[in-house]
C-alpha cells in the first residue's frame, strides 16, 4: 500500500494586511496610524498526498494556492493546524527534510545571474555535501534529460527564458529530492518550452516516484501532468479528487460537427430534435450528452447522408474557468 | 554543524563571487582607485584638523592615525564582506528570493552574510594593515606577544560589534521591509569613528558608548596600540561583542518566524 507523504489537518493561516485609503490625506494618515487586520487567507483545510503522486492545485490569482505550498515546504508558519511532510514538521526545517525537498518558482531565479548555470550547480553540490564525482555525474544526467548541457557554459543573463527555467529546474534537483513544490514553473515559456518542461516532470516522476505538488495557471500544465487536483477557492478547498471526474461533471457534452452530403440532409437533421448550436449550408454542429453520444451517433449515421463527422471536447480553459469561481463541488 | 562542508561552502562562495566580480573588470578598477583615494583623503582631513596645536581630545596626529587605520581596515571588512551581503538581505526579503535560502540545508545566516565578496575591500584592509605598520614605527611601539594578542582580541571584537549591527538593522527588514536608511545611518556612524571618542562632547561620548558603541568599535582597539588601554576595557569589548553576536543570531532566528515570503 502506499504510504501518505504529506498530511494536512485543519490548516489556517492568518496575515495581518495593512490597507490605505487613496490620496495624500490617506498616505499622511497610513504613515501615521497605519491600520491592519487579520486576514485568514487558508481557512481549516486537510488533505492527504501518497508517495509519487502529481496533485495540481488549482485556483484564482490570491486563492491561496502559493500559501498552502509555502506551508508544506516549511517557508511560513502555520497559524493553526498541523502538516507532515515525510515524516516532518516543515518549519522546523530540519536539514534531512530540507535535503529531500525542493521549491521551484517560475518568477524567481536563485541561479547566479553573471556566471554560468555550472557555477551555481557546483555550489547547490557543496551545499548538498555532494562531492564533486557525484556531482558531475548528477549534472550530465540531468542535463541531458532536460536537453541543456550545451548551455551549461553561457552566462546566465545570456540565456533564453526557457534554457533558464531548465537551468533553475536543474539546480534545484541536483540533490535529487523526492517532493517537488512547483509554483507556476511554465510561466512565460513558449509552447515548445513548455512541453518539454512538462515530458521532463513525467519523465522525473516515473524514474524517481518523487511525489510532485504543482501549481499553474496553464491548463495543459495541470491536465498532462494531474491525475488529482485540488481547487483552492477563497482560502478553502473546494474540490479534491480526480481531474477528469471533475471535467466529465462539469462539461456534460459534446460538440459533434457533422458534414452533411446535401444541405437538404443538414435541414433534415436540423428538425430532427437534436440541440443544434450552429449551421452553415451542410454544416451542422450539434451538442450530445456525454452518457448519449453512441445511441446519437449511431441514430443519426443510419438516418442521415453523412459525409464526415468530427467530435470536440469543449476548451479546457473554459471548463476549468468554471472551477475558478465556485466554491464548492459534489460530485 | 559540519565544518569541513562549511569550508567547502565557502570554498565556493569565494569562487563563485570572484568570478562574478572579474567579469567586469572596469568596474573593479574603479572599487581600487576609490579605495586609495578615500584613503588618501581620509588622512589629508585628519591632519587639517590637527593643523593648529597638533592634539584632538588629547590625541596627536600620529596616535590618531592608528584610529584612521583600524577604521580602514574595519571599512575594507564592510566593503568585502558586510556590503555586498548584508545589503542583500533587503533585497531577499522585499523580492522573495529569501525562499531559497531558507530551504538549503545550510545556516541560513551563514549563507547570507558570506555568500558575496567584493574583493576590491582587500585592497582597503591591507592599506590599514599598512597603516598600522607604519603607526607602530612612528609611535615606537614595542610588538610584543601580549601587544599582538590584546591588539587581535580587539579588532575581533570591533569586526563583531559592526557586524551584529548591521545584521540587526538588516533582518528588521522581515517587519519594516524596508531599512536602507537605517544601514547608511549607521555607516555615517562608523564614519565619526575615525575621530578620538574624547574628541567629542560628553554627551556625545554617552551615546557613542551606550547606544552606539562606536568607542568599542575604534577607541579601544586603537588604545591598545597606544598601551592605554585598561584591561576592564578590553574585558568590556569582549563582553560587548559577544552580547551583540549572541543577540543578532538569536534575533534572526526569531524574525525568521514572522517571514511572510513575497507574494508571487
Amino acid at each position: 500500500m502506499v504510504q501518505n507523504i504529506i498530511d494536512v489537518r485543519n490548516l489556517s493561516k492568518s496575515f495581518d494586511i495593512s490597507s490605505k485609503e487613496p490620496g495624500l490625506k490617506g498616505t499622511i494618515k497610513h504613515f501615521f496610524r497605519r491600520q491592519t487586520k487579520s486576514l485568514k487567507v487558508i481557512k481549516d483545510i486537510s488533505f492527504e498526498i501518497k508517495e509519487g503522486e502529481i496533485v495540481g492545485f488549482l485556483g484564482a490569482n490570491g486563492a491561496g494556492k502559493t500559501t498552502i505550498l509555502k506551508m508544506l515546504c516549511g517557508l511560513i508558519y502555520p497559524s493553526e493546524g498541523s502538516i507532515l511532510v515525510s515524516g516532518y514538521l516543515p518549519f522546523r526545517r530540519k536539514e534531512n527534510f530540507l535535503k529531500n525537498i525542493t521549491l521551484i518558482m517560475g518568477q524567481k531565479q536563485q541561479l547566479i545571474w553573471d556566471l554560468p548555470p555550472i557555477e551555481s550547480f557546483y555550489l547547490n553540490a557543496s551545499i548538498y555535501d555532494l562531492d564533486k564525482f557525484e556531482a558531475k555525474k548528477r549534472i550530465k544526467k540531468l542535463s541531458e534529460m532536460l536537453e541543456i548541457d550545451k548551455e551549461l557554459f553561457i552566462p546566465v543573463r545570456k540565456l533564453s527564458l526557457g534554457q533558464r527555467m531548465k537551468s533553475e529546474l536543474l539546480a534545484a534537483l541536483i540533490h535529487e529530492p523526492n517532493i517537488l513544490f512547483l509554483d507556476e514553473p511554465t510561466l512565460g515559456l513558449d509552447i515548445n518550452a513548455q512541453r518539454n518542461l512538462r515530458k521532463f516532470l513525467q519523465k522525473y516522476n516515473n524514474e524517481t516516484n518523487a511525489t510532485i505538488c504543482l501549481t499553474s495557471h496553464y491548463m495543459k500544465d495541470i491536465t498532462s501532468l494531474c491525475k488529482r487536483v485540488i481547487c483552492v477557492h477563497e482560502g478553502e478547498i473546494s474540490y479534491d479528487g480526480k481531474l477528469d471526474l471533475l471535467l466529465k461533471k462539469l462539461s456534460p457534452v459534446k460538440e459533434i460537427l457533422i458534414v452533411c452530403r446535401s444541405e437538404e440532409d443538414a435541414n433534415k437533421l436540423e428538425n430532427s430534435g437534436f440541440t443544434v448550436e450552429n449551421k452553415i449550408k451542410n454544416e451542422i454542429t450539434i451538442k450530445i450528452k456525454n452518457n448519449s453520444i453512441t445511441s446519437s451517433l449511431k441514430t443519426i449515421l443510419n438516418n442521415f447522408d453523412i459525409e464526415d463527422l468530427f467530435i470536440n471536447e469543449p476548451p479546457i480553459d473554459e471548463v476549468i474557468g468554471k472551477i475558478l469561481t465556485k466554491k464548492e463541488y459534489d460530485i | 554543524m559540519n565544518l569541513r562542508k562549511y569550508l567547502k561552502v565557502y570554498k565556493k562562495f569565494l569562487h563563485t563571487s570572484l568570478a562574478s566580480e572579474l567579469e567586469y573588470k572596469t568596474n573593479m578598477l574603479v572599487d581600487l582607485i576609490t579605495a586609495i583615494l578615500s584613503l588618501i583623503g581620509s588622512i589629508f582631513l585628519l591632519s587639517i584638523f590637527f593643523q593648529n596645536n597638533g592634539y584632538i581630545g588629547g590625541w596627536k596626529f600620529e596616535q590618531a592615525l592608528i584610529i584612521q587605520g583600524i577604521y580602514t581596515i574595519l571599512n575594507g571588512i564592510t566593503n568585502t564582506w558586510f556590503n555586498p551581503n548584508l545589503t542583500e538581505i533587503v533585497k531577499h526579503i522585499r523580492e522573495g528570493t529569501l525562499d531559497f535560502v531558507l530551504l538549503k540545508p545550510i545556516d541560513s545566516q551563514f549563507f547570507i552574510s558570506l555568500k558575496k565578496i567584493n574583493p576590491s575591500g582587500f585592497l582597503e584592509i591591507m592599506l590599514g594593515f599598512f597603516l598600522l605598520f607604519f603607526c607602530i614605527r612612528i609611535n615606537q611601539i614595542n610588538l610584543s606577544l601580549s601587544f599582538l594578542t590584546l591588539s587581535l582580541i580587539t579588532i575581533s571584537c570591533s569586526i563583531c560589534i559592526l557586524y551584529s549591527l548591521w545584521f540587526f538593522i538588516s533582518t528588521t527588514t522581515i517587519w519594516f521591509v524596508k531599512t536602507w536608511n537605517a544601514i547608511e545611518v549607521l555607516r555615517s556612524f562608523l564614519y565619526i569613528g575615525r575621530f578620538p571618542l574624547n574628541s567629542f562632547s560628553f554627551s556625545l561620548r554617552i551615546i557613542f558608548s551606550i547606544f552606539i558603541p562606536l568607542a568599542f568599535i575604534t577607541t579601544i582597539p586603537s588604545e591598545v596600540f597606544l598601551g592605554l588601554s585598561q584591561s576592564w576595557k578590553i574585558l568590556l569589548e569582549v563582553i560587548v561583542a559577544s552580547v551583540f553576536l549572541i543577540t543578532s543570531r538569536k534575533f534572526w532566528l526569531f524574525a525568521l518566524k514572522f517571514y511572510s515570503s513575497a507574494s508571487s
